[in-house]
């Protein structure tokens, strides 16, 4: 009952124990970085400087805020629910933490491999829309009610695409091991054989983070915060953690399902700080990506997310799968793959385009006026 | 306490009551409404006002005529300039007193520039209303804030004015005024670009604001609105057109029209006033000569005979009206602000009533209030 983990042999229990330590130790420095990083980039783009007062160019900007979060009170309101209350951030944050375990960093850093590393994570991830719900009744809040039940509706909404995207992908490599997805990019990374999967997936997990243009739950200048408009303090900071949490985690698979992790290019020749150097920047253009989507677009409405998912994201995914199930059994050249993404992009943008332009419906009376005049 | 059973057959859902304001994040200011939602589509909405009610009328009743203009300013904090317009209007028609033409000029350049700056804000607002993270608010702010440098050069003030006069204006504009007021037309135009690409043709506003929030036009003229916010239901009645004060009937200028009734038509119908604005205060600078800003004989404390009037000038919310009642003397003995606001908030619940929540809050501010000038 030994294992190895600094080099010489300890108990199973210390080892697990340092493992998780490790795991929230790491994710919580991540976190505060990305929040800093993520201040200053949202106030490039607006024109502002974004924190500059506290430590050099306001770098501790982020431990000022979490010291401030954890001495502040910890507030429930009298007619809260108390378990369901004061549990609910946990539902929250320890789901995405469990999704951490299967991230393939490098090719030998990683908490642990699983054969089915994807399965995994979907199956673990979607837990914590579970905590939202709860947040959202146990507050006895009104604005957090409509809150939770809309993370919920999204959340369900938003998972199918999310996995069936991940899943074209799985096809062509024919593993569910993330290591294994990885390597099979070494050459040519997926995104060139599946963008409409690679879109998809990006604006699926855009959703699951609840991140404008689908920070619906959470809209500020609707519901006020959603699910979080009762908490406080520490409570509260665990839900902020959870979120940017899910936004490194979510980066880190796309980065290594769609754009070859850190297999591509030359990952396995040039060793460990060139694969250091791929997955940074891979998972870091996608985090921008997501602080650039959040600078520039406004909020959707909530029917219109719900369609949006069920009658167009949903449907394409089903048809590259099938394509991809296709080009697998009959041995279609690989053309084909490319050929379907970007016909399936090209529809996915037409019938945006269409959607949002059709003519709007003239008031009756407006038209009865006219035809008076 | 038992907790009630549900039928059997069929599940029986229940309307809740949300309590929207005083403080919630986007009511712009102290308003409260309380919407009755069917999960998340409005069912009902009872606005409620009066939060921000100091009595501004009745104040302006205890004080001379001068000292009046400060409170037009407190009522309508994004466009004073208008605001004061129409009290020293309604005071000079009472005595009288015909201004020269320098002031008019100036006033007219400074309405306008108002008209823009208070325009930016309701652009950033009301991205942000729609959900836009700051950007639109920022963009819209730094075009508010050069306009803003401008007024604070000229009257030392930032926020209250108070720089009209019965017959003129307060004091001689600065001496590089023109090439200043050309600048600051340099930078909105760019400014106005940057807005207008980051909101208008972007598919997720669109999709927000088409078809949402209409008002036809036979409700839109009942409710008594007035401004964009009738214009955009398809009425063409602008003030400045119609009934011309100062020296509108000089310039040249198009009022655009909306056709929907919707958000967005009331959205691009801001905009495109800007251009406008734009336009007059060009035409304006031109125009401006150098001569007085005061009637040549003002006499030193403002007395005006028995009578009443009523003035009525385009703000940029709509018809900001001053009705006073003079007995002689130098204080008013009635004085009533018909706010544009007031009325076009009205309209309210016919917009709101069947759209979703997240509308509720798009549409209340498309109508773009002030509460200030709603309760005085």
């Amino acid at each position: 009952m030994n294992n190895e983990l600094f080099g010489f042999e300890i108990n199973v229990w210390f080892d697990a124990l340092a493992r998780v330590g490790i795991i929230v130790g790491f994710m919580t420095v991540t976190v505060m970085a990305l929040i800093y990083i993520e201040r200053k980039i949202l106030a490039r783009f607006q024109m502002r400087l974004g924190p500059t007062r506290t430590g050099p160019r306001g770098t501790l900007q982020s431990v000022a805020d979490a010291l401030k979060l954890v001495g502040k009170e910890d507030l429930r309101p009298r007619m809260a629910d108390p378990w369901t209350f004061e549990l609910a951030p946990y539902v929250v944050f320890v789901p995405i933490f469990l999704g951490f375990v299967i991230l393939p960093f490098l090719l030998d850093w990683h908490v642990r491999i699983l054969e089915l590393g994807l399965l995994y994570f979907v199956a673990v991830s979607s837990v914590n829309i579970v905590g939202w719900v709860m947040a959202g009744w146990g507050s006895d809040n009104r604005y957090a009610m409509i809150g939770g039940l809309r993370a919920a509706a999204q959340g369900i909404s938003y998972e199918l695409p999310l996995v069936l995207a991940l899943l074209a992908a799985a096809m062509l490599a024919g593993s569910l091991n993330l290591n294994t997805i990885v390597v099979a990019q070494a050459h040519i990374p997926y995104i060139v054989w599946q963008p409409l999967a690679f879109f998809i997936f990006f604006v699926a997990a855009l959703a699951e983070m609840n991140r404008p243009p689908f920070d619906i739950p959470v809209g500020e200048s609707e519901v006020v915060g959603g699910p979080f408009v009762e908490y406080s303090g520490i409570r509260w900071s665990m839900f902020f953690l959870a979120e940017y949490a899910a936004l490194f985690i979510l980066a880190l698979i796309g980065a290594s399902v769609f754009l070859g992790g850190w297999a591509w290019p030359l990952g396995e020749e040039l060793g460990r700080w060139w694969q250091l150097v791929l997955v940074s920047a891979k998972a870091g253009g996608l985090i921008f990506l997501v602080f650039w989507v959040r600078a520039s677009v406004p909020r959707l409405r909530i029917d219109q997310l719900m369609s949006y998912s069920w009658k167009v994201l949903l449907p394409l995914t089903f048809v590259q799968i099938v394509v991809n199930g296709a080009v697998l059994v009959y041995d279609w050249p690989d053309v084909v793959l490319l050929a379907t993404g970007v016909v399936g992009l090209g529809f996915l943008f037409w019938v945006t385009d269409r959607a949002v332009r059709r003519p709007r419906p003239r008031p009756a009376l407006v038209a009865q006026s006219e035809a008076a005049r | 306490m038992a907790m009630p059973r549900l039928p059997d057959q069929e599940f029986e859902t229940q309307d809740i009551m949300i309590n929207m304001g005083p403080q919630h994040p986007s009511t712009h200011g102290v308003f409260r409404m309380v919407l009755t939602v069917d999960g998340e589509v409005v069912r009902d909405v009872v606005p409620y006002v009066g939060y921000m009610h100091r009595g501004a009328e009745k104040l302006c009743e205890t004080m001379d005529y001068r000292q009046g203009i400060g409170y037009m300013d407190r009522t309508e904090y994004l466009a004073n300039f208008n605001a004061e317009l129409s009290y020293v209007m309604a005071v000079e028609q009472l005595m009288d007193i015909q201004v020269p033409e320098r002031a008019q000029w100036i006033r007219m350049i400074l309405c306008e520039l108002n008209r823009i700056s208070s325009h930016f804000m309701f652009t950033g607002a009301f991205g942000t209303d729609v959900g836009v993270f700051g950007t639109a608010f920022t963009y819209s702010f730094i075009q508010r804030e050069i306009v803003q440098d401008l007024f604070e050069e000229i009257t030392g003030d930032r926020l209250m004015y108070a720089y009209f006069r019965p017959g003129g204006l307060a004091w001689e504009v600065t001496d590089n005024f023109v090439e200043r007021v050309r600048e600051v037309l340099t930078q909105v135009k760019q400014g106005l670009k940057d807005v207008d690409g980051l909101m208008t043709a972007n598919e997720i506003f669109i999709a927000r604001t088409r078809g949402v929030g209409t008002i036809s036009t036979e409700d839109a003229i009942d409710y008594g609105m007035s401004g964009p916010a009738l214009r955009a239901s398809g009425v063409d009645l602008d003030i400045r057109k119609t009934e011309p004060y100062l020296y509108y009937d000089q310039v040249d200028f198009d009022v655009p029209v909306g056709e929907h009734g919707d958000v967005y038509d009331r959205f691009l119908l801001r905009v495109e006033e800007i251009r406008q604005s734009i336009r007059i205060v060009e035409q304006c600078l031109e125009r401006l000569r150098p001569g007085p800003i005061l009637p040549e004989r003002m006499p030193r404390m403002l007395r005006t005979p028995p009578g009443e009037v009523y003035i009525r000038t385009e703000a940029p919310r709509g018809e900001y009206g001053i009705y006073l009642v003079s007995k002689g003397g130098n204080r008013p003995y009635r004085l009533k602000i018909r706010s544009a606001g007031l009325s076009n908030l009205q309209a309210l619940k016919e917009m709101t009533v069947g759209q979703y929540v997240a509308d509720a809050v798009v549409i209340l501010g498309s109508i773009d209030i002030v509460l200030c000038e709603v309760d005085r």
